[in-house]
C-alpha cells in the first residue's frame, strides 16, 4: 500500500505524522503545566499530594510521547535531527535535564531517604514544567523564524551561533510562543486538576488559574501569530528547488490550504470557548474541549510550517541550508517500512485510551489514594 | 575548530558512557523485576494465597523506584545521538532512526501505559486483568530491549544497508536484515539474560538478608524460590548465548575478539585464557611476551570462535600488519582503499555540480568498488584500529569469571532449598547479599568488553567516532558532562538510599 506511494507523498505523510504526535505532546503538556502550578492550587500538603498524584498517573504519557516523537522525527527526517539537537545544543539540554528530575520527582518526593528533600523533588517539578514548555515553544517557533546553521555538500550541519541555540532566546515571535506554549499547559494543567479531583479549594484554585493563564496565553498567541502572518517565509520554488523568501508566506499557507485554516480556527475557538467554561463557568468539561482546542492548532502551526513548499527548518546563516521534508527525509524505502509501523499508532491511542477511562472511574481524593496503595 | 578535535570526541564519548553506564546500572533490574513480579502474580492468581499478592507488591514497590530513575537517563541516551552525535545522526539516521522509532510506538508505549493500571489499578480492575497488565509491563519492557539492541548491533555490523553517494550516508535496504540480524539476535539474548541474572541475584541477596535477620521469613523463602530458580536458568543463558556471542564477534570484529582474549599472535588451536596478567604498555607490534603470567586452555578459543579446535583464530598482528598465509590484508591496504573511496565520492560530488555524467560515472564505479572500506580512511595510523586491550581483556574475563561463579552459587542455593536448610547456612547466605553487586558489576563489564572492544569504529569499518561528533564546542560538552556527572551521582545515590530504607522497612504485613 505505501510502495506505491512517490517519495514526496511519503515526506508529506511523514510530516503529518511528526505535526499529530507534535500536537499530542503538547496536549499531554497539561502534566508540565500543571506541575508549575504546584504551589498555586494547593496550599497544604495534603493537596500538594493530591495534585502530584493525579499528574503522577500521567507523567509516563508525555514522557513516552516525548521519546516517540525524538524516535520519530530521528526516523523520518534524520537531518532535522542531526542539526537541531546537535546544534541548539544547550536549549535541548536544558529541556532534557527537567525530564530526567521530573522522571524521578515522582518516585521519589516523599521517600525516606530520597537524600534531596522533597521540597527539591518538588522544586524539579517546577523547572520541568517551565523549562519543558517554553523552550519547546522556542523550539516549534524556529521553524518559523529560522537557525544559525550551515549544511555542507556532504549534508552534515554546523551551528554557527557558538551560544548552540540560547540566541533563539533573543526573538520576539520566539519568546512569544515559549511563554504562550507555557500559560497554555497551565490552563490544561489546571483544567486537568479541576477535572480529575475531588477537592472543592483545589477546583476554585485551578479556576482562577484558568483565567489568569488563559488571558496571558492568548496574549502571547496573538503576538505569535501577529508577527506569524505578517512575516517573510521560507518558501523553495518547486522548479528549482532553490529557496527564497516570499512575503506573507504563512499567511499564503493558511490562504492556500483553506482546509487547514479552518482546523485552526476551529482549534482557537474551542481553546477560547475552553477557558471560558472553565474559568469562568468552573465546568470540568473545559478540560476535553480545550484538548480538542489544542490538538488541532499545534498540528496546523506544524503543517505550515512544513508543507506547500515551505522550509521547515529554515537556516538564517545560509538560505540553501534550509532543511525542508524533502531534503531532509529519511529514503523511501526506510519512509515506507515506517509508514507500516505508524499504521500501529490507533492501537497504541486505544489502549491509552481504554487506561484513561479505567483511571478516571473515580476522582482522585485521600480515600482514593489510600485505596490504591502506590502514594507518591 | 576542527571536527576531529580529539578532546570533543573524548569528551562526547565519556559523556555517552556516563550516561550509558548509569542507564546500565537500572534498567537490569527494571527488566529482570518485571518478568519476576509478573511470574509471582501469576502464581498469586493460581493459587489465591494472598501472601503472594504481597509479595509481588513489594517487589513492584522496588521496581518503580527504579523504573523512574531508569527512563530518565534513557531519554538522555536517545536524544544524545542527535546532541553529541550529529553526523552520526545523519549519516546512518535512516537505518538506526527506525529500530529507535519503533521501539518507542510498539515497546515503551505498551511498558510505559499499563504500568499505570499495573501501580495504580489493583483494586480498579479484574485480578486477571491486572495480571495481564503486569505481564503487558513486562512484555513492553522486552519488546524495548530488543529493538534498542538492534540498533546497537547494527553498529557493529551493519546489514541491510547501502551507502548513497548522492545522500553521502548509509540507506536501508532491508529492514528484516536489520530487524532480525544474527548479532542483534544474539547480542539479544545475552543481554536480556544478563539483566534477569542481575534481578535475580538481587531478589535472591534481598531475600537472604531478610532470613539471616530472621524477618519476614515466609515472604523471603517464596521470594528466594522464585528468585533462584530463574536466576539459575537465566545463568545458564548467559552462558550459552555468551558463548554464541563470541561466535558472532569472531566472524564479524576479529580485533575486538582478540583484544577480549589477548591473542596477539595468531595461531591454530587457540587457547582461551583462565587466568593472566597483561604486561604494561607494551606496543603491539612488538613481539615479545606479552604476559607477565598467563594459564591457558589450548584450542578452547578455536572452538569457541569458529567451532573447530584446530581453526585459526587471527592475532591482533595479523590483524594490523596482515597475515600473508591466511589471507589476512594489512589495515593499510585499507586505509588506502578507503582513501581512494572517500576521494571518488568527492569527485563525484563535484561532477554530479558541474553536470559532468561521464566524470560521475567513473568516480562512482570507483566509489562502489573501494567503499567497503571507507572508513579506515579516517584512521591516522593501521594501530588506530586496535581497541584497548588491557580494559577489554580484563573486563571480558572478569565477566566471564563471575558468570560462572553465578551458576554455581545459585546451584548451591537451590540445593539446600531443596534439603530445606537453606535459613541455616549463614555463609551461603551472606555470599548471597554481597554477590548482588557482582551482578551489576558483570553486565556493565559486558557492556564495556562491547563498546570498548569494538573503538575506534562507530559503525563497524565505516564511519570512526571521531567523524561522528556533533560540531560542537568542547567546552560546552565538557560543562554537560560535569553536570549530567554531579545530576546522575545524586540521583544514583537517592535511588540506593530509597531502596535501602524500602527493604529495611519489608513488605507491609
Ligand atoms: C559466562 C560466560 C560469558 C560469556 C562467554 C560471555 C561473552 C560475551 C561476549 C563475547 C560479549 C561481547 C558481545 C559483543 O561485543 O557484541 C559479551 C557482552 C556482554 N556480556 Fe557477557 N559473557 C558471559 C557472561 C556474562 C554474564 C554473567 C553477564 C552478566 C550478568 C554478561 C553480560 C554481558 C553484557 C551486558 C554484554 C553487553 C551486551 C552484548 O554485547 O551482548 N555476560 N559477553
Amino acid at each position: 500500500m505505501f510502495e506505491t506511494m512517490t517519495l514526496a507523498a511519503l515526506q508529506q505523510y511523514w510530516w503529518i505524522i511528526i505535526s499529530l504526535i507534535g500536537a499530542i505532546l503538547v496536549f499531554l503538556m497539561f502534566v508540565q503545566g500543571g506541575q508549575t502550578l504546584l504551589f498555586q492550587v494547593a496550599k497544604t500538603e495534603d493537596e500538594r499530594t493530591l495534585v502530584v498524584n493525579a499528574l503522577g498517573r500521567k507523567w509516563e504519557l508525555t514522557f513516552t510521547t516525548l521519546v516517540t516523537f525524538g524516535g520519530a522525527f530521528f526516523a523520518s527526517f534524520p537531518l532535522f535531527y542531526a542539526t537541531s539537537f546537535g546544534g541548539a545544543y544547550w536549549v535541548w539540554t536544558i529541556i532534557l535535564f527537567g525530564f530526567i528530575a521530573q522522571a524521578v520527582s515522582y518516585e521519589y518526593r516523599k521517600k525516606q531517604g530520597n537524600v534531596l528533600g522533597t521540597k527539591v523533588y518538588e522544586f524539579f517539578q517546577i523547572a520541568n514544567g517551565f523549562f519543558a514548555s517554553f523552550f519547546i515553544g522556542i523550539i516549534v517557533s524556529s521553524f518559523f523564524t529560522g537557525s544559525y546553521f550551515l549544511v555542507d555538500k556532504f549534508n552534515l550541519s554546523a551551528w554557527m551561533a557558538g551560544s548552540y541555540g540560547l540566541e533563539l532566546m533573543f526573538n520576539t515571535q520566539n519568546i512569544s510562543l515559549g511563554f504562550a506554549i507555557f500559560c497554555l499547559t497551565r490552563v490544561t494543567g489546571a483544567m486537568f486538576l479541576m477535572k480529575y479531583i475531588e477537592n472543592k479549594e483545589i477546583s476554585e484554585r485551578s479556576a482562577n488559574q484558568i483565567l489568569i493563564n488563559g488571558l496571558c496565553f492568548v496574549l502571547f498567541f496573538l503576538l505569535f501569530l501577529g508577527i506569524l502572518i505578517t512575516k517573510d517565509g521560507f518558501a523553495i520554488d518547486p522548479n528549482t528547488g532553490k529557496m527564497y523568501m516570499e512575503p506573507l508566506k504563512y499567511l499564503h499557507n493558511f490562504m492556500q490550504m483553506p482546509a487547514i485554516l479552518a482546523i485552526f480556527l476551529l482549534g482557537v475557538l474551542l481553546v477560547i470557548f475552553g477557558i471560558f467554561k472553565g474559568g469562568i463557568q468552573k465546568s470540568s468539561t473545559a478540560f476535553w474541549i480545550t484538548i480538542f482546542g489544542v490538538i488541532p492548532v499545534v498540528f496546523s502551526l506544524f503543517i505550515i510550517a512544513g508543507l506547500n513548499n515551505t522550509a521547515f527548518y529554515p537556516s538564517t546563516y545560509n538560505l540553501e541550508s534550509s532543511l525542508t521534508i524533502y531534503n531532509a527525509s529519511s529514503s523511501k524505502y526506510t519512509l515506507t517500512i515506517m509508514s507500516y509501523v505508524s499504521l500501529f499508532i490507533p492501537v497504541v491511542l486505544a489502549y491509552i485510551w481504554y487506561i484513561w477511562r479505567v483511571m478516571a472511574k473515580k476522582k482522585i481524593n485521600k480515600e482514593e489514594l489510600e485505596d490504591t496503595g502506590h502514594i507518591y | 575548530m576542527s571536527i576531529s578535535d580529539i578532546s570533543l570526541v573524548d569528551w562526547s564519548r565519556a559523556q555517552f558512557a556516563l550516561t550509558s553506564i548509569y542507564h546500565w546500572l537500572f534498567v537490569p533490574l527494571t527488566l529482570g523485576l518485571s518478568f519476576i513480579m509478573a511470574i509471582m502474580e501469576s502464581i498469586y492468581v493460581k493459587t489465591g494465597n494472598e501472601e503472594w499478592r504481597k509479595t509481588t507488591k513489594f517487589w513492584m514497590k522496588l521496581f518503580g523506584i527504579n523504573f523512574a530513575i531508569g527512563a530518565a537517563t534513557g531519554i538522555i541516551l536517545e536524544f544524545e545521538f542527535g546532541t553529541n552525535w550529529s553526523n552520526y545522526s545523519w549519516i546512518v539516521g535512516d537505518v538506526f532512526g527506525a529500530p529507535l522509532a519503533i521501539e518507542g510506538i510498539l515497546a515503551f508505549f505498551l511498558e510505559s501505559t499499563f504500568i499505570v493500571l499495573m501501580f495504580f489499578g489493583w483494586n480498579k480492575v479484574g485480578k486477571k486483568t491486572h495480571l495481564l497488565s503486569t505481564w503487558l509491563v513486562t512484555i513492553g519492557s522486552i519488546l524495548s530491549s530488543w529493538w534498542i539492541l538492534v540498533a546497537n548491533a547494527w553498529m557493529n555490523d551493519p546489514v541491510g544497508m547501502q551507502f548513497n553517494p548522492d545522500t553521502a550516508r548509509c540507506e536501508m535496504v532491508n529492514f528484516w536484515q536489520v530487524a532480525f540480524s544474527p548479532f542483534a539476535i544474539h547480542k539479544f539474548w545475552h543481554t536480556i539474560t544478563s539483566a534477569y541474572v542481575v534481578a535475580a541475584l538481587f531478589v535472591v541477596g534481598v531475600s537472604s538478608w531478610y532470613l539471616i535477620k530472621k524477618r519476614h521469613e515466609s515472604f523471603a523463602k517464596k521470594s528466594i524460590l522464585v528468585g533462584a530458580i530463574f536466576g539459575f536458568v537465566a545463568t545458564m543463558l548467559v552462558t550459552v548465548s555468551g558463548d554464541t556471542s563470541t561466535f558472532q564477534v569472531a566472524h564479524k570484529q576479529p580485533v575486538k575478539l582478540a583484544a577480549m582474549e589477548g591473542l596477539f599472535i595468531g595461531k591454530t588451536r587457540a587457547p582461551i585464557i583462565a587466568l593472566a596478567v597483561l604486561r604494561p604498555n607494551v606496543p603491539i607490534s612488538d613481539t615479545v611476551n606479552h604476559f607477565i603470567f598467563k594459564m591457558e586452555m589450548p584450542g578452547m578459543l578455536s572452538k569457541l570462535g569458529y567451532r573447530d579446535k584446530n581453526a585459526f583464530v587471527p592475532g591482533i598482528y595479523d590483524l594490523v600488519y596482515g597475515n600473508q598465509y591466511q589471507g589476512i590484508e594489512p589495515v593499510f591496504k585499507r586505509m588506502e582503499r578507503g582513501t581512494i573511496a572517500m576521494i571518488a565520492l568527492n569527485k563525484y560530488k563535484e561532477a554530479k555540480e558541474d553536470n559532468d555524467t561521464s566524470e560521475m560515472r567513473l568516480s562512482l564505479a570507483e566509489f562502489r568498488t573501494n567503499y567497503p572500506d571507507l572508513g579506515y580512511a579516517y584512521l591516522d595510523k593501521p594501530e588506530d584500529v586496535v581497541p584497548n586491550i588491557p580494559i577489554t581483556f580484563y573486563s571480558f574475563h572478569l565477566m566471564v569469571g563471575l558468570g560462572f561463579y553465578f551458576v554455581i552459587l545459585l546451584l548451591v542455593i537451590l540445593f539446600f532449598l531443596w534439603r530445606k536448610t537453606l535459613i541455616k547456612r549463614k555463609l551461603i547466605l551472606w555470599l548471597a547479599v554481597l554477590t548482588i553487586p557482582l551482578g551489576y558489576i558483570a553486565t556493565e563489564l559486558g557492556w564495556i568488553v562491547a563498546e570498548v572492544g569494538r573503538q575506534p569504529w562507530a559503525i563497524q569499518d565505516l564511519l570512526t567516532v571521531s567523524k561522528a561528533t556533533s560540531h560542537l564546542s568542547t567546552l560546552s560538552v565538557q560543562i554537560t558532562f560535569i553536570l549530567f556527572a554531579i545530576l546522575f551521582t545524586v540521583l544514583f545515590l537517592a535511588d540506593i538510599r530509597i531502596l535501602l530504607k524500602q527493604i529495611k522497612n519489608g513488605p507491609k504485613e
